[in-house]
């Protein structure tokens, strides 16, 4: 659906993207993460035409950007970083314009009306936009996005500034959106992510780190992992039997106590899962086990991991550089 | 193309810019009027035209000085930018509204005339070259100020911008008269758009200052498309 091949932009000598190349299928719910700054609102700038780029290609549903811009923005439904709203016009009359804009020929009052009730404005479509609260001016912002009911939607940073019934709300009116669109949306916020994509792209300074799906990024760091156990035994006989257990790297007893129960830091040789192990090994020396669980498996410790390993990279290779 | 036209003329009259520009145009105009015919005791509308001229480099930026900066300050430009639009219909809708209004306005004037004729008779020609003259006039300031609008995000650096432009433009034509040489002359008649004004106010229909004015406003709306254009590879 989406081809993006060598895609640089440079600002002057700055490289705002350097070389970033993805495919994106039918259908696909992505999810652009990265720091502020990273290159996602240019990435997305640069597919939807707003912005050109300095070389490399853009391809959405077979057509070249450069070759037809208006074809493809026709394929393209979005949502910038702030929504482009004309604050002195009543929802009704702002949807019937972009409805216009966008040289729209589905039916017009069927159209818009159905839009409304998936981003749930009925209430306000007489409104003043100057008049409404942040959530909904998000949602008059998504509404202009869904008209022409283009296959690709671009989502930039869609539930910045929203409090958290209206965060859930929007995330489920993504998903709900991505069963017949393809979408893509930015955000540098990781939860939401893992919450509504089937697919991660992270981003950063410009350079694509990581591409992958939701729960092979995320099964990433199980390769090698640490748990927190906490066993119902003696604390220094239970550390010495996980230690003799195999796959096992290292134990740490916490000085935590909870009654006859102790908490230990277990770390598993990479590619082992010794969770099973643990469990046998309490079961058999009759040591009740209390909890077990994974330490830094969210997308957040991935994020930093890949962040803080792709600079320490650069920094090797600038040292060897200068050597 | 319609639908910015649209939008824009509804915005010159959901906010007050539209009644402003309309009231003090009149005021302009009627004033201008009463005292150049009227009150100096003559049917010969050369002045009134004339000074009504002069009251457009300040009264035109009204009309231009919101159609592209507010989109910039207010992010909505990302949204025509990125609709399936092209650069020069966007423009070009946003100029024929700011004019369409300006022209409206005009129209409106055309109402002194008969009471003119109480007191004496106009000649019609006259009359018909000075409106002719005025909407073209009128045609290459908004075009002007198309473009300095699309340069920046502040509307009042917009129209201060363009108000000093067209004083500029005033000076030119000024200076004009001073230059000896024909060579110099004519170049610094070109630059300005007020050189070409005379003949049109004796009742001569001009062709050459007419194709002047109006490739004066295509370079200006073809400068602001390229405005965008660069600004994309920015």
């Amino acid at each position: 659906m989406i081809e993006i091949e060598n895609l640089v932009k440079r600002y002057g000598n700055v490289y705002a993207l350097d070389d970033v190349s993805l495919s994106i299928g039918e259908g696909e719910i992505v999810g652009l993460l990265g720091p502020n700054g990273a290159g996602k609102s240019t990435t997305m700038n640069i597919l939807t035409g707003y912005l050109s780029a300095t070389s490399g290609s853009v391809c959405v549903n077979g057509i070249h950007i450069l070759e037809n811009p208006k074809a493809v923005k026709r394929q393209i439904g979005y949502l910038p970083e702030q929504p482009p709203l004309y604050p002195e016009m009543t929802v009704k009359e702002y949807l019937n314009f972009v409805y216009e804009l966008k040289g729209c020929t589905l039916d017009r009052e069927a159209h818009l009306a159905e839009i409304c009730k998936v981003v749930r404005l009925e209430d306000v479509s007489h409104r003043l936009i100057s008049h409404l609260s942040k959530g909904y001016r998000q949602r008059v912002g998504i509404a202009q996005a869904l008209i022409g009911d283009p296959p690709v939607l671009i989502f930039d940073e869609p539930t910045v500034g929203l409090d958290p019934k209206q965060i859930i709300e929007v995330r489920n009116l993504l998903r709900t959106l991505g069963k017949r669109h393809t979408v893509i949306l930015s955000t540098h916020i990781l939860p939401e992510v893992q919450a509504v994509c089937e697919r991660i792209i992270i981003i950063d300074r410009g350079r694509i780190i990581a591409n992958a799906k939701t729960e092979d990024l995320a099964r990433r760091l199980e390769d090698a992992q640490s748990f927190r156990v906490k066993i119902c035994g003696p604390q220094k006989e239970v550390a010495a039997a996980l230690r003799e257990q195999s796959g096992v790297a290292k134990v740490e007893a916490l000085p935590e106590r909870d009654g006859e129960s102790y908490v230990f830091i277990v770390e598993s040789m990479s590619k082992v899962d010794i969770r099973r192990s643990i469990f046998t090994l309490c079961a058999g020396k009759n040591w009740p086990m209390l909890a077990l669980e994974p330490i830094g498996t969210d997308l957040e410790q991935i994020f930093l991991r890949l962040v803080e390993g792709e600079k320490a990279e650069k920094e090797s290779k600038k040292r060897k550089g200068k050597r | 193309m319609i639908a910015i036209y649209k939008r824009e003329m509804r915005a010159y009259f959901t906010t007050p810019i539209g009644y402003i520009f309309l009231a003090f145009f009149l005021a302009t105009a009627a004033l201008v009027f009463s005292l150049t015919t009227l009150y100096a005791m003559t049917t010969d509308v050369t002045g009134y035209f004339q000074v009504l001229l002069y009251g457009m480099i300040v009264l035109l930026p009204l009309l231009t000085m919101k159609l592209f900066s507010e989109e910039r300050k207010q992010k909505t430009e990302q949204l025509l930018l990125t609709a399936p639009v092209s650069l020069f219909s966007m423009v070009f809708a946003k100029f024929l509204a700011a004019f369409t209004v300006y022209a409206g306005a005009l129209t409106v004037t055309l109402l002194f005339f008969p009471i003119l004729e109480i007191y004496g008779s106009v000649k019609l020609g006259m009359l018909f070259g000075n409106y002719l003259a005025l909407l073209l006039a009128g045609m290459a300031f908004i075009a002007i100020g198309v473009f300095i609008s699309a340069l920046t995000e502040n509307q009042l650096t917009a129209a201060v911008g363009t108000i000093g432009i067209l004083i500029l433009q005033l000076g030119i034509s000024l200076l004009n008269s001073l230059l000896g040489e024909y060579w110099a002359r004519f170049i610094v008649a070109s630059l300005s758009v007020f050189s070409r004004f005379s003949a049109f106010t004796q009742g001569i229909f001009d062709y050459s200052a007419a194709i002047y004015y109006l490739s004066f406003t295509a370079i200006f709306l073809f400068l602001t498309v390229a405005v965008f254009h660069r600004r994309r590879y920015e």
